[in-house]
């Protein structure tokens, strides 16, 4: 409603030119310095990958020609981690719309999102591979544990992409709504779903994707899928076989992408 | 006839200081037709979003906001079923505010979630009845062709005539327009001035339009008030609003909301014998009180 102030354009642009000076080097200085001090943190060797080269070629060499006699036992672990990214995703989306609306701060006081909020931090800041550990312990090996771990960290990931395109919609058609007498929940049913449904399918087609990568490593804490596979080869030493799940995984994957890439683009 | 609206000593402070409704007191009767003028900035949005209950006024007042006889809002709260009453209250804003990823016909429809049962409303399931009624409605305003159509099809004009839908079908007893054809064409602002006309007549819907120009107040509404900086400065026929009195009450303003190549409004030299109600309020009781 309020013109732009050209006072703060003004005031923009004098920052920006002059202030590289100062805080640009300080923040290059400040970054090069942290990785100094990274460096032995990390085990950092770049010689080691020099001077290990004849090594590692053979090691590579050892994975051609992929063996896939076992096609069949991949591919059926294969569409195990499918079925696990797909309900992961799935639950995760059921979860995080009720959540993501509870932390958006142009629908419910602060004393309810902050909470919120800090409760999908927590899903959101640890892995899918813990939550598929504690699970293992909680309900037994297999894909149900899978499910269930991409379930609560794909919950806390979906409900902050969710609630930050809730808090940049339109507010005017929900006034428009609100002044009809109907309810919050309608508010939210016409006014909120209908702006961000376009985003919010595209966020849950990105993180399908990723979760797909994510089942495919849960399996290794045996939690189901191509990963317990992919594990038990590769603490085998039968690199034959591990080229070969290696190759399912890389095309299956780039399948998905390249699906979800054409959704997502027939949706905007 | 009874008083559809009652404003009392309305106030308001803006958290960044600004007095942007100073004691505005006004009495709307049923069936009555209300221009309300000033320049932008005046306090026509705010006051209307007031007797909608979509902003709350001073806390700590004796102001008072009632629409056909319910509380809106008393002493800087609102009421505690302002949903319930804002079903009696349409609201036409100046931009449209569609959802515009919906169909128009679901646009309009939103006007009865207020009477639908909870979870039909929460699912959508609108019935043929109210699917008709909708209809019946976009005829109404002359757009029944686009009933299909997503609301951002459509263009300004049309869409605002669905949203004066949506206050049809809503069953409004008072229509809030803020300046419903400030981003309109001059034959778009035609149309939606003859509907809100129309429902006012055909309806007894009580109508309040704030508009930008008062030549349009002048044509359509027999009843204008004036703000100023937040002040009511007129409140009468708008028979007795002369080119000389506006430039009286907003001095070098009155070019904004009076074009000077405006001709003279053809009732105006009528007005001479009539009294005129300027400041202070209690002078315009007279006019009130004779019915208006
Ligand atoms: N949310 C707000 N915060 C602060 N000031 C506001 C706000 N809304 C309106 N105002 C101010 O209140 C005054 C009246 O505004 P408004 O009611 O929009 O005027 P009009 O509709 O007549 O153009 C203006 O000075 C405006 O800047
Ligand atoms: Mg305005």
């Amino acid at each position: 409603m309020q013109a732009t102030r050209p006072s703060a354009a003004i005031a923009l642009a004098a920052s920006t030119a002059p202030k590289r000076s100062l805080t640009w080097y300080l923040s290059w200085a400040m970054l090069l310095l942290l990785l100094a001090a990274s460096w032995r943190g990390a085990d950092m060797r770049p010689f080691d990958l020099w001077r290990d080269s004849g090594n590692m070629a053979t090691y590579a060499a050892d994975f051609f020609p992929p063996d896939f006699t076992q096609w069949r036992l991949y591919a059926h672990e294969m569409v195990i981690t499918l079925q696990i990214a797909l309900w992961g995703t799935v639950l995760a989306v059921v979860t995080a719309v009720p959540m993501a609306l509870l932390a958006s701060a142009n629908i419910v006081p602060w004393w309810v999102y902050q909470p919120i909020r800090r409760f999908m931090d927590g899903c959101r800041a640890i892995n899918e591979m813990v939550f598929a550990m504690l699970f293992v312990v909680a309900v037994g090996l297999g894909p149900f544990a899978g499910v269930l771990a991409l379930w609560i960290h794909t919950t806390g990931v979906l409900a902050k992409l969710f609630s930050e395109t809730v808090e940049a919609i339109d507010p005017q058609p929900v006034e428009g709504i609100r002044s009809t007498g109907a309810s919050a929940m309608h508010e939210i049913v016409y006014g909120v779903i209908p702006q961000v449904i376009p985003m919010w399918i595209s966020f849950t087609l990105y993180r399908l994707e990723s979760n797909v990568r994510s089942a495919s490593v849960v399996g290794m804490v045996g939690a189901g899928g191509i990963g317990v596979v992919l594990w038990e080869i590769i603490r085998g030493f039968q690199y034959a076989e591990t080229g070969a799940v290696m190759l399912i995984i890389i095309v299956t994957v780039s399948a998905i992408d390249l699906l979800s890439a054409h959704v997502r683009k027939l949706l905007v | 006839m009874e008083t559809v609206l009652r404003i009392q000593q309305l106030n308001k402070h803006f958290p960044n200081g600004k007095h942007a409704l100073r004691d505005v007191n006004l009495n709307v009767l049923r069936g009555e037709m209300v221009a309300l003028i000033g320049a932008s900035g005046s306090g026509k949005s705010t006051l209307l979003r007031h007797i909608a209950g979509l902003v709350v006024a001073d806390g700590a007042s004796e102001s008072l906001i009632e629409v056909d006889g319910c509380c809106v809002q008393r002493g800087g709260r609102v009421s505690r079923d302002i949903r319930r009453v804002r079903a009696n209250i349409g609201f036409v804003f100046q931009q449209f505010n569609l959802v515009s990823r919906l169909p128009v016909l679901v646009n309009v429809m939103v006007g009865l979630l207020h009477r639908t049962p909870r979870w039909r409303g929460w699912l959508r399931l609108f019935t043929p009845q109210q699917r008709a009624q909708a209809v019946d409605a976009l005829q109404r305003v002359g757009i029944a062709e686009c009933h299909a159509q997503r609301a951002s099809t459509l263009s300004g004009g049309q869409q605002q005539r669905a949203a004066i839908a949506r206050a049809l079908v809503q069953g409004a007893k008072v229509v809030l327009a803020d300046e419903p054809i400030a981003s309109l064409d001059p034959e778009s602002s035609r149309k939606v001035m003859e509907i809100l006309t129309r429902i006012n007549r055909e309806d007894r819907c009580t109508v309040i339009v704030s508009l930008h120009q008062v030549e349009m107040a002048l044509k359509y509404c027999p009843r204008v008030v004036a703000l100023h900086q937040g002040q009511v400065v007129f409140d009468g026929p708008s028979t007795t609003l002369t080119p000389a009195l506006l430039r009286e009450l907003y001095g070098v303003q009155v070019d904004e909301i009076l074009p000077s190549h405006t001709p003279t409004p053809t009732h105006a030299p009528q007005s001479d014998g009539v009294p005129v109600h300027m400041l202070p309020q209690p002078a315009l009781a007279s006019w009130r009180a004779a019915g208006a």
